[in-house]
């Protein structure tokens, strides 16, 4: 501060009144500064919303041309053929929903339980290492999964669980279908197992947050009327936690419809629909990951971004229901 | 208890109702705990014969021919990773300090915080093919910067979300002695805020790399993949996932072991990564 220092030796006299002003000058020179400061990590933080901003734009212009083509259609039409220029994208969406979906129904009670014994059961030193472990299941890179899946799980899969599965619940009628056709390992069903392993760990972390945050009193209300540990969690862990475990559950539900190495590894890859889990088929992710670095006409990159703004929305949808949900559990854990 | 408890039905169903749930739950915590041994075990039984000096000298081979290793891909992965790394650390460190100072007056911040939220899981592939549409289609060639380009969008929220969650652990009586000693809001966010969470922002980053670092989907229309060393980020560039997915799905034998040596260097690096950073935080977590 040269200037103020300047000043302050000239007019010795009317000292106060200058380091008054000297005071206001940093004052004003701070003013300034927190307003930069303001001003440019808002910026960066802006960034974020302008890249999202920016992935819709660009999916909507490139997919133009495909709804364009096809019109509204698209989505329900089955044919995904290269060779003549025709898109539909109905096998890549039911593909992706059902992958999801058995990842779902299988990986729910999985965290449930997990969730359940970090916090209920698992002495206190054990906790943190296994809580731990879980979480190391998450940092696995899906292709790695997708590697594991194709030339380790897949092949078991094929000669004990599949043959398992068809001559029992292949035997029920209607449900039947789902189990029936050749048994070769890879396809929805075992693309959905392993997705199933792949959010396990995202839904019991969420899982176990929102139990920890279940008042002490309530619980042990419960267990001074003599309930046991599971009729707690059941009747009072459960309920006070719905809507954290339902957004969690969303948020592994948002993790599933986009992966793409592992089902892509596992999946087959066959633009087929077909009512049984064991065929082969395809999801969104896995044809963008299988064809868009090869697709040459205009209309099928173009359907191929339509794939992609599809799956998009779809996911911002589910992780947004997730995130809304969430939120209203951490103003539960505010009021607690 | 006594024995007229034990025997009474009611309290009997309750009682079995009670281990099996407790049963089912430890099958659940071990079925986790055996996948992911699962896991590391086919890794290093496939991976191990594969790890060799000559995975860390030579070049990836060509198809048919013998040997070879995984030194370009390796040296690929690592420039993508470094170049993101330098590049997400500041935007997602400001952007976090951003929501931590203005996160609670600000609409626009609390929008932000969701959209880092969704960011999060958002499906990598599409940022791949958002990157391909911004980036690749106009300069109308694959390139490491391409690649690097796509793993920072993902960096970028892992950062945010770790910074923020950390900045708020900290306590206030701290930042308001440095406002009664008149430090204008910058100099207290960043060297009293920031500074007394720097553990825990750095666990932010470390996540960050090791979540980029595995990452294969974002890099398959961006980077591409290069058979050769290539130091020219402006070129197509190897790198260890597309390698690993190349290799794994071919017919050579030596490709093959060649992508399981290179999965159990990703995975350990990760996995290290990962562990690395929870230690660092568990030390110094500001409790």
């Amino acid at each position: 501060m040269p200037d103020s220092a300047n000043s302050t030796m000239s007019t010795a006299s009317s000292a106060s009144t200058v380091s008054h002003q000297a005071m206001l000058s940093t004052m004003r020179k701070q003013r300034i500064q927190d307003a930069i400061f303001h001003k440019v990590t808002m910026a960066f933080a802006l960034s974020v919303l302008l890249v999202l901003v920016g992935i819709i734009i660009s999916l909507v212009l490139g997919a133009l041309p495909a709804f364009q083509h096809f019109g509204p259609a698209f989505i329900t039409t089955v044919e995904w053929d290269p060779v003549n220029d025709e898109y539909g994208a109905l096998i890549a969406i039911v593909g992706t929903l059902s992958t999801a979906g058995i990842a779902l129904l299988i990986a729910f009670p999985v965290s449930f339980g997990i969730a359940l014994f970090l916090t209920e059961i698992c002495p206190v030193w054990l906790r943190r290492p296994l809580g731990t472990a879980i979480e190391l299941l998450a940092g696995v890179p899906s292709i790695i999964y997708g590697m594991w899946g194709l030339f380790v799980f897949a092949p078991l899969f094929a000669d004990y669980v599949q043959p398992f599965l068809k001559a029992t619940l292949g035997q029920v009628p209607f449900i039947g279908a789902l189990f029936s056709g050749p048994t070769m390992g890879i396809g929805i069903l075992t693309a959905g197992v392993i997705l199933a392993v792949m959010i396990i760990p995202f839904i019991s972390s969420v899982m176990r947050d929102v139990f920890e945050i279940v008042p002490a009193v309530l619980k042990e209300s419960a267990y001074g009327l003599g309930c046991t540990r599971w009729e707690v969690v059941r009747k009072v862990v459960l309920p006070y936690t719905k809507n954290g475990v339902v957004g969690g559950v969303m948020l592994g539900l948002g993790r599933a419809l986009g992966e793409t190495m592992a089902v892509t590894f596992v999946i087959g890859n066959a633009n087929k629909l077909s009512w049984s889990m064991f065929a082969a088929g395809n999801s969104i992710a896995s044809v963008l990951a299988n064809e868009f670095a090869e697709a040459e006409s205009k209309l099928h990159v173009s359907s191929l971004y339509a794939l992609a703004l599809i799956l998009f929305v779809i996911t911002l949808i589910v992780l947004s229901s997730a995130k809304l949900m969430l939120l209203g559990m951490s103003r539960k854990e505010g009021v607690k | 208890m006594n024995n007229s408890n034990v025997m009474n039905p009611v309290y009997r169903k309750r009682l079995l109702a009670h281990r099996v749930g407790i049963a089912l739950s430890v099958a659940a915590m071990s079925a986790g705990l055996i996948f992911l041994l699962w896991i590391l075990a086919t890794l290093l039984i496939n991976g191990f014969s594969a790890l060799s000096v000559n995975m860390f000298t030579q070049t990836t081979p060509a198809p048919g021919s013998e040997g070879g290793g995984l030194w370009n891909a390796i040296a690929g992965s690592l420039m993508m990773v470094g170049l993101s790394t330098i590049v997400s650390t500041p935007i997602g460190i400001l952007a976090g300090i951003y929501l931590a100072e203005y996160g609670e007056q600000s609409k626009l911040a609390q929008l932000t915080r969701f959209v880092t939220d969704i960011m999060l899981s958002a499906p990598s592939i599409v940022i791949g093919l958002f990157v391909y549409a911004l980036y690749v289609a106009n300069v109308k060639h694959f390139s490491g910067y391409a690649g690097s380009l796509a793993l920072s969008l993902i960096a970028v929220p892992v950062v945010v979300r770790t910074t923020d969650n950390m900045l708020k652990l900290v306590p206030n009586g701290l930042l308001e002695a440095a406002f009664a000693l008149g430090a204008p809001r910058w100099k207290v966010a960043m060297t009293v805020r920031l500074r007394a969470v720097k553990a825990g922002v750095i666990t932010g980053v470390l996540l960050a790399v090791a979540r980029i670092s595995g990452e294969t989907a974002p890099l398959l229309f961006t980077a591409l993949n290069n058979q050769f060393f290539n130091a020219d980020m402006n070129k197509p560039m190897a790198n260890l996932p597309s390698v690993i997915y190349q290799f794994a799905m071919s017919p050579y034998d030596n490709w093959r072991s060649l992508a399981w040596g290179g999965a159990l260097l990703v995975t350990f690096s990760v996995l290290g990564l990962n562990i690395l950073s929870r230690t660092l935080f568990a030390q110094k977590a500001p409790k």
